[in-house]
């Protein structure tokens, strides 16, 4: 019914000689895609790409081997289940080190993180704190809690990111075009719709909030194909049961509060100035690189890895020569493959049945 | 989820579909049992707004009414 309607709106844009390139900046945007089997059935004319939406995936290679240098120093590591399995350039990983007696703890929460250093106070613990500004805030109020109870042996390997500066990276690269996006839901959620107004006002490309479900996604492609059409890069918010226009106050203030920005390296976008936050100087205490004195030098990825590329929207999986062959969930060669909200880990489990079938 | 004990201290149980989790409200500002909330990582990042909400599943039942009546007059 929605598909009908997005054809309808299609035929407006239609004479372009090239497909309507929509962006999709979340990690579960792109899984939901695929579980929901929409990629093949939106209109022709109509090209989603994934984006650099998954944070395990736009983490650079160097960053677990720092983790895996305190791991190896017998700090214990607590992590995001999903960082477990991430190759590092020569093939180890977290999953790896814990099996040879590295103590590594899965967390669901960064409050799981804080729990295992308080239940083991001889150890040093590190948290592995990646993430968008969704779980940046989360984060925050663990360090929160860490400081008030004065938690003397946490502290954060910090790669923060931003969603907007890699989304204004994307469309300066030049190597790929985008014509609207369709926005991250919950890390707006934190921002707020009105985040998005630099990115329609500065590129003149449409922006839309749409939540998870495949109404919310249909609905949210159809208004970016609306706006498309009449010319108007406007900011929509299609998910405002959840988004408001200025986001959480309390996450912005925790974050405003413990954080400065800073440049920071994303696989397949290189060095961002002002994308990723650090933890200000009043809370070195908390800052695993000081207090452990390691550095999270970047590092190139695997031989023949092009997660880069996939990350920036430059190619979709089944274009990298080790999609299927020699990468695959069970031995991945890069991070977009086995994240849980990687692009090539949702082609892999959902778009590879036409072409298997063909 | 929908929240269904509070805490003094940030602490609440939130239940979805007989699933009961305990999530950290510090994020949420004054949080009330039976309200519906997103939760990330632990964490309650956002209350759920239950007009717009119904604004939205009023939007798809017009969508779905105007698709209906499209296939109707299609078929006559």
């Amino acid at each position: 019914m929605l598909l009908q309607r997005l054809n309808t709106e299609m035929r407006h844009v239609c004479g372009r000689s090239a497909p309507l390139r929509v962006m999709e900046v979340c990690g579960t945007h792109t899984m939901a895609v695929g579980r929901q089997g929409l990629r093949r059935r939106l209109p022709d004319g109509l090209r989603l790409i994934s984006g650099p939406g998954c944070p395990v995936c736009v983490t650079d290679s160097g960053y677990l081997e720092t983790a895996l240098k305190l791991a190896t120093r017998g700090v214990g590591i607590a992590t995001f289940g999903d960082l477990l399995h991430v190759p590092t350039a020569d093939g180890d990983s977290l999953a790896a080190c814990r099996a040879r007696g590295g103590r590594i703890q899965v967390c669901y929460s960064p409050l799981d993180a804080l729990r295992a250093a308080v239940a083991e106070p001889v150890r040093e613990w590190v948290f592995l704190a990646i993430g968008f500004e969704t779980t940046i805030a989360p984060v925050l109020v663990t360090l929160e809690r860490a400081k008030m109870a004065g938690v003397a042996n946490f502290s954060l390997l910090v790669a923060f990111k931003r969603v907007l500066p890699a989304m204004e990276a994307v469309l300066s690269d030049g190597r790929t075009s985008i014509d609207g996006f369709l926005c991250p839901p919950h890390v707006s959620t934190v921002i707020g719709a009105s985040a998005y107004w630099s990115i329609a006002a500065r590129y003149g490309r449409p922006c839309v909030i749409a939540g998870f479900e495949p109404l919310d996604i249909l609905a949210g492609l159809m208004e970016i194909v609306r706006l498309v059409a009449e010319g108007r890069a406007e900011v929509r918010n299609a998910y405002a049961r959840v988004v408001t226009e200025y986001g959480n106050p309390h996450a912005q203030r925790m974050i405003a509060k413990w954080l400065e920005p800073c440049s920071v390296p994303w696989r397949g976008l290189g060095e961002l100035p002002d994308s990723g936050y650090r933890l200000r100087v009043a809370y070195q205490q908390f800052d695993a690189e000081r207090r452990h004195d390691v550095q999270i030098m970047s590092s190139p990825g695997a031989p023949g890895c092009r997660c880069g590329d996939v990350i920036a929207g430059r190619m979709d999986p089944p274009a990298c020569p080790l999609f299927g062959e020699g990468c695959t969930p069970d031995s991945p060669v890069g991070p977009c493959m086995v994240s849980s909200e990687g692009s090539c880990a949702a082609w892999f489990k959902y778009e590879r049945v036409e072409a298997t079938s063909a | 989820m929908r929240l269904v004990e509070i805490s003094g201290d940030g602490r609440a149980v939130a239940e979805s579909d007989g699933l009961r989790l305990e999530v950290d409200v510090s994020l949420i500002e004054c949080p009330q049992p039976g309200e519906y909330v997103i939760v990330h990582a632990g964490f309650a990042i956002e209350r759920l707004d239950t007009e717009e909400a119904e604004a939205q599943l009023a939007f798809f039942e017009d969508l779905a009414r105007a698709s209906r009546g499209g296939e109707a007059t299609a078929a006559s």
